[in-house]
């Protein structure tokens, strides 16, 4: 009996059931905050065909970047991607698909698609190219868009720690668009830097509680930065 | 003489007010931190997730857990928190933020603003800039006022996609201050040095001239 036990012991374990022509929501700011480790299982997988919904598409050879290398992607659901010049490439000859979306939009489509919201109209993006064919509609004497909630087969989350039963803390701004991703998989994976037993968090200061949880893997990370800035 | 960037972000800072929640956009927007005025208290919000934020750290405070929305290593001050990005953007969207500082490529006499695409140039995102500028109340937009050829960038209508349709009323531009309202621009400041001529003829849009325009103060 493994009860409320979500740990597994290996990436096999994680992403099983993980299949061709698959929608997974990643969470990440850049390359804060992504689950590196699971992105790198996925690259041996070798799972192709996927539709990828997260803020940004990494840089070259780091975070899910590294995806679009082997060109499993087909089609990527983010608000910006400057920062890969493959993204660029296969964006141009076609090989890729991208849906861009406005931040905040983004954040709460993927916010409804957990909380069981088909959709929402929000003021942004009203008489931009993204309203183009989107329903719209006045409240308060402002047009605002019709915007549909995103659900994934797999959410990958990174948290900061987790207990034995999924219950997780996040870290600073690395925490960002995981809260979000975690809700809205139908199977959420997440790789923490640290796995404790339950208990031994404070329920008070548990940012996801485990119920959105289905798989804890313990993972060790890079946390490569991407623009490295200091004070003198 | 047109401002320099140092100069737009000082002009800008005279906007903030002590208690000021602010959210400053990529590149002039992001000096305005180094202007805020002496005893003044100001919250920086970074739209990935951070109220509060502070200088780029020292060597060593580096922490890749903590960057902004330019995805630059950053500090919390104190007082700061984090949140998730469905957290900020309800800040943002709600309307809490006091002031959003942000770029243009164009802005039109009804307050419409293009910053995010250029077609036939690749197309890296809007990131945050739609939902900042869809429900924000105060909005300081900063951009050079003409392009390189000499062509005016404050418009009778954006050529560009838009960022959002109406929604700027105040503009500082490296030769005015500029406020939209009644579908016009108005001068209201100049840039010391620069003549009232040099901006009428820089401007395209329908531009409201006072008999009086003051130069900017620094």
């Amino acid at each position: 009996m493994q009860g409320f036990n979500k740990v597994v012991l290996s990436y096999d374990e994680a992403l099983d059931g993980l299949t061709n022509n698959m929608t997974i929501m990643v969470g990440g700011f850049g390359l804060c905050g992504i689950p590196e480790g699971l992105i790198g299982k996925i690259k041996c997988m070798g799972v192709r065909e996927l539709t990828c919904i997260s803020n940004n598409a990494g840089v070259d050879g780091f975070g899910l970047g590294i995806l679009l290398e082997e060109q499993q992607i087909k089609k990527m659901i983010a608000s910006y991607v400057g920062e890969n010049s493959l993204f660029e490439k296969q964006l141009l000859s076609g090989e890729l698909a991208v849906e861009l979306t406005p931040q905040g939009t983004l954040a709460e489509k993927m916010r409804a698609g957990g909380a069981g919201i088909p959709a929402f109209f929000t003021p942004s993006g009203y008489g931009t190219p993204i309203a183009k064919g989107k329903e719209t509609r006045e409240y308060n004497g402002k047009m605002h868009v019709l915007e549909e909630a995103l659900t994934a087969d797999f959410s990958l989350v990174k948290a900061w720690k987790a207990d034995t039963m999924g219950n997780l803390v996040f870290r600073k701004t690395a925490m960002n668009f995981n809260p979000m991703a975690a809700t809205a998989g139908r199977i959420t994976v997440v790789e923490v830097e640290e796995i404790v037993r339950a208990g031994e968090l404070d329920p008070n200061h548990i940012h996801t509680p485990g119920i959105y949880v289905n798989r804890v893997i313990k993972g060790s990370f890079e946390k490569r930065i991407e623009k490295l800035t200091v004070t003198k | 003489m047109a401002l320099t960037r140092e100069q737009l972000a000082q002009r800008v800072a005279q906007e903030l007010c002590d208690g000021y929640y602010v959210n400053l956009g990529i590149g002039i927007p992001t000096l305005v931190a180094n202007h805020v005025p002496e005893g003044m208290e100001v919250m920086l919000q970074s739209e990935n997730g951070l109220l509060g934020m502070g200088e780029f750290p020292t060597e060593e405070n580096i922490d890749p857990d903590l960057i902004n929305a330019g995805k630059q290593t950053v500090t919390a001050v104190t007082g700061a928190s984090y949140f998730s990005s469905a957290d900020s953007f309800t800040m943002i969207r709600g309307g809490h933020v006091d002031l959003t500082v942000l770029g243009a490529f164009e802005v039109d006499q009804n307050g419409s603003i293009a910053s995010w695409m250029i077609p036939g140039k690749l197309v890296k995102g809007m990131g945050g800039a739609m939902d900042l500028v869809a429900s924000a109340k105060n909005i300081v937009v900063t951009m050079t006022h003409a392009n390189k050829k000499g062509e005016s960038k404050l418009l009778r209508k954006c050529t560009l996609p838009l960022t959002g349709a109406a929604c700027i009323k105040k503009i500082v531009s490296d030769l005015a201050y500029i406020e939209i309202h009644d579908r016009k621009f108005h001068l209201i400041e100049r840039a010391p040095g620069v003549s009232v001529d040099e901006i009428v003829l820089k401007t395209e849009g329908e531009l409201i001239v006072p008999e009086n325009v003051p130069e900017m103060v620094f």
